[in-house]
């Protein structure tokens, strides 16, 4: 009798066991084909754009009827360059003067430095104006201090959209040392973006945090307040620089609307990339190769870097919900 | 001695004052002369005629006496901007008679003929937004700019879709990376991958996936018997394809801030719901939810207020029409084709701009109003 129960026990948690088990791996099935089923939606276009880009023009849109939209069944780097595109016997245009690369039909690094260096300088300019500033409303006794902030923290709310259009009458009327006013500069599309509310408040946030402590042994020390800012408090704060630095550079490298009324009629020497690529898919003839190589080439770096760093960019952006 | 401290703890607190006026100095004019001052001009130039290129007049200057060629100033034009921009006018249609018979005319279907709209609008200046039948009556809305009022339509059916779908796909996401398994960081890399490419950039390709009639999408809905869809080419698809680029593009920002708000939620909290015999979904409930609520009402407010901006994307894959048929056309577009494309109509570009201006701020006011409430 007793061997019989004890029989029956050990089935009945074999049984439970073996259903736990399946419940698991039923589980973990679900749950990761959810999750990669999910990656194949964030990923199919990045995809399908890198893969079209090195692959002839004329059987790109033909590909999208099959999983060959995925694979790059035939290989030529014709879309990004081919130089002899004008001779009879070239190798990447079958017909002579038809079927230019990307970089013969527009600057292509040019316009990549140009988005690079605008949106270098309006990170780096902003990290030293917003970090000064706040250091100034956070650390620093003087009178006003109080209302400066709470203008600050209302003009966060301000939209850009809503002052473009003043904005360009204005730029359009200041002076500048090379030019009669700022319209088709770099400066046009750095100056005005360097100062930025939310940046002020996020280092603000951090720089009251820091204890007192520091500044009045620095102090005793015979530090003046600059070089407390530069010798303690600058290097106590690299998380909040590299946020502020990570946000700047999302906001504004893909900045649009502002360029392209600012440098409307500067041409290439002058646009950054995402209004050059409007100009370049509005040019006849809509080559989706070619199209392909300068959306890749446009996207591809700032996925590396985002890559290699993405810890950063990650602790960035859940540090500005943290504050926000 | 006394009285020496005393001076140059004075002379230490001036030279405080002025550090702090120095280091605040650069932030403070950029802020004045690129964003208060711009943001007063646009309520100043709304109520102004001031257009873009001013047109040139001629001028007799009073100290020469020679005719110079100058640009026009602006006149003041009092709310006439935004009596254009909001005007909205009701007519009730009527049917038309048969004159002889005395019968109302039917078509072929049996529907009722009306007077064609224009007859109504046309002496008003006004444009058409709208037909309705309301309790049998046809009534006829217009409008002294319709595409306004498409735009605000539109985009409050863009807000309306995406902010509970972008938020709650981001809590779903975040609570998928945060499981504690092989991998979750490789998918939350991917996840957030579409955030850090440029809209502009992604726009362009998502317009070649969206086409018709070979276009990645529609050939892959097309395996499960689905579509074909128009997408952007349809009013009553553009919109919806409008919307789920901007999820795919920007649902991994807030990802990844749900992301930190589940893991500042304690452990104990799930424990001592388990002990109490929560499941999962009570868990979620009782236990998550709540703990977010800060984190939610930020996602959703900031959501809301980007999404109102809508304008790239848009502008992008409609070369700046706001097609078809207006079915896309968003505030902040025909903000800049007013004042920065076709119309040049800066002064009327700048009543949109306050206009949309206090919708963003009174909607964002009500949101934290209801989503806040009950905090105490």
């Amino acid at each position: 009798m007793a061997t019989t129960l004890e029989y029956t026990q050990s089935s009945e948690a074999r049984a439970l066991e073996r259903r736990a088990w399946i419940r698991k791996v039923v589980f973990y099935t679900l749950d990761y084909g959810l999750m990669i089923f999910l990656a194949l939606f964030f990923l199919f276009p990045i995809v399908v754009m890198v893969v079209s880009s090195v692959k002839p023009d004329d059987i790109i849109t033909a590909d999208m009827r099959s999983l060959n939209a995925f694979i790059p069944r035939e290989f030529t780097t014709a879309n990004f360059s081919c130089p002899d595109y004008q001779s009879p016997g070239s190798l990447c245009s079958p017909r002579p003067g038809e079927n230019p690369g990307l970089f013969e039909r527009l600057p292509f690094g040019k316009i990549f430095f140009n988005t690079i260096f605008v949106t270098t300088s309006i990170v780096v300019g902003g990290l030293l104006i917003n970090s000064m500033a706040a250091y100034a409303l956070a650390r620093l006794d003087w009178p006003g201090r109080r209302i400066v902030l709470t203008i600050i923290i209302a003009l966060i709310i301000i939209p850009f959209e809503s002052i473009a259009v003043p904005l360009l009458l204005i730029v359009r009327e200041l002076p500048w040392f090379t030019g009669p006013n700022w319209l088709n500069t770099y400066h046009v599309q750095i100056i005005p973006f360097m100062a930025d509310a939310f940046s002020i408040f996020l280092f603000y946030q951090f720089f009251i945090g820091i204890p007192k402590d520091f500044d009045e042994a620095a102090r005793v020390d015979g530090a003046s307040g600059f070089t407390i800012y530069s010798r303690i408090i600058v290097p106590l704060s690299r998380p909040v620089f590299a946020t502020v630095a990570i946000l700047q550079f999302l906001a504004y490298w893909g900045a649009y609307l502002w360029p392209l009324m600012a440098t409307a009629s500067g041409g290439f020497d002058i646009q950054p990339l995402p209004v050059a690529m409007q100009v370049f898919f509005g040019q006849a003839p809509r080559q989706w190769g070619d199209v392909m190589a300068f959306a890749s080439l446009a996207t591809v770096p700032v996925l590396i870097v985002f890559l290699l760093f993405q810890k950063w960019f990650v602790q960035s952006v859940a540090s500005a919900g943290v504050k926000g | 001695m006394a009285v020496h401290v005393k001076v140059r703890s004075g002379g230490l607190q001036r030279r405080e004052r002025y550090l702090a006026y120095g280091m605040m100095a650069p932030a403070a004019v950029l802020l004045i002369l690129f964003l208060i001052v711009p943001f007063v001009m646009a309520f100043g130039l709304s109520f102004t005629n001031q257009s873009l290129v001013p047109p040139l007049e001629t001028v007799v200057d009073e100290t020469t006496g020679e005719t110079v060629q100058r640009q026009k100033p602006p006149d003041f034009i009092g709310t006439d901007n935004y009596q254009n921009l909001l005007r909205i006018h009701i007519f009730t249609m009527e049917p038309l008679v048969d004159e002889q018979t005395g019968e109302v005319l039917r078509d072929e279907a049996g529907g009722i003929q009306y007077e064609r709209a224009r007859t109504y609008l046309r002496p008003e200046r006004l444009e058409e937004l709208f037909q309705i039948d309301l309790f049998g009556t046809r009534y006829l809305v217009g409008a002294g700019d319709a595409s306004f009022y498409r735009s605000l339509l539109n985009i409050f059916e863009f807000v309306i879709i995406v902010v509970p779908v972008q938020t709650s796909l981001a809590l779903f996401l975040a609570m998928l990376v945060n499981q504690k398994i092989r991998g979750a960081n490789v998918f939350r890399t991917i996840y957030f991958s579409p955030v850090v490419t440029a809209m502009a950039i992604v726009a362009v390709l998502w317009f070649f996936l969206y086409n018709p009639s070979d276009g990645l999408i529609n050939n892959f809905l097309k395996v499960f018997n689905i579509g074909p869809f128009q997408w952007l080419e349809h009013p009553a698809s553009a919109l919806i394809a409008i919307i789920i680029m901007s999820i795919w593009q920007g649902v991994g920002f807030q990802m990844v801030i749900y992301l930190a708000g589940l893991q500042e939620i304690s452990e104990d909290l799930y424990e001592a719901a388990s002990i109490d015999g929560a499941n999962r979904i009570q868990q979620f409930r009782f236990v998550t939810l709540p703990s977010l609520r800060n984190t939610t009402l930020f996602v959703a407010i900031s959501t809301t207020i980007l999404a109102f901006k809508l304008f790239v994307q848009v502008d992008v894959m409609t070369f700046g029409r706001g097609g078809p048929e207006n079915a896309t056309i968003t505030p902040i577009l025909h903000m800049v084709n007013e004042g920065f494309r076709s119309a040049q109509r800066v002064g009327y570009a700048a009543a949109i701009a306050v206009v949309f201006v206090l919708i963003v701020l009174a909607i964002s006011l009500i949101q934290r109003r209801v989503l806040s409430y009950g905090d105490h």
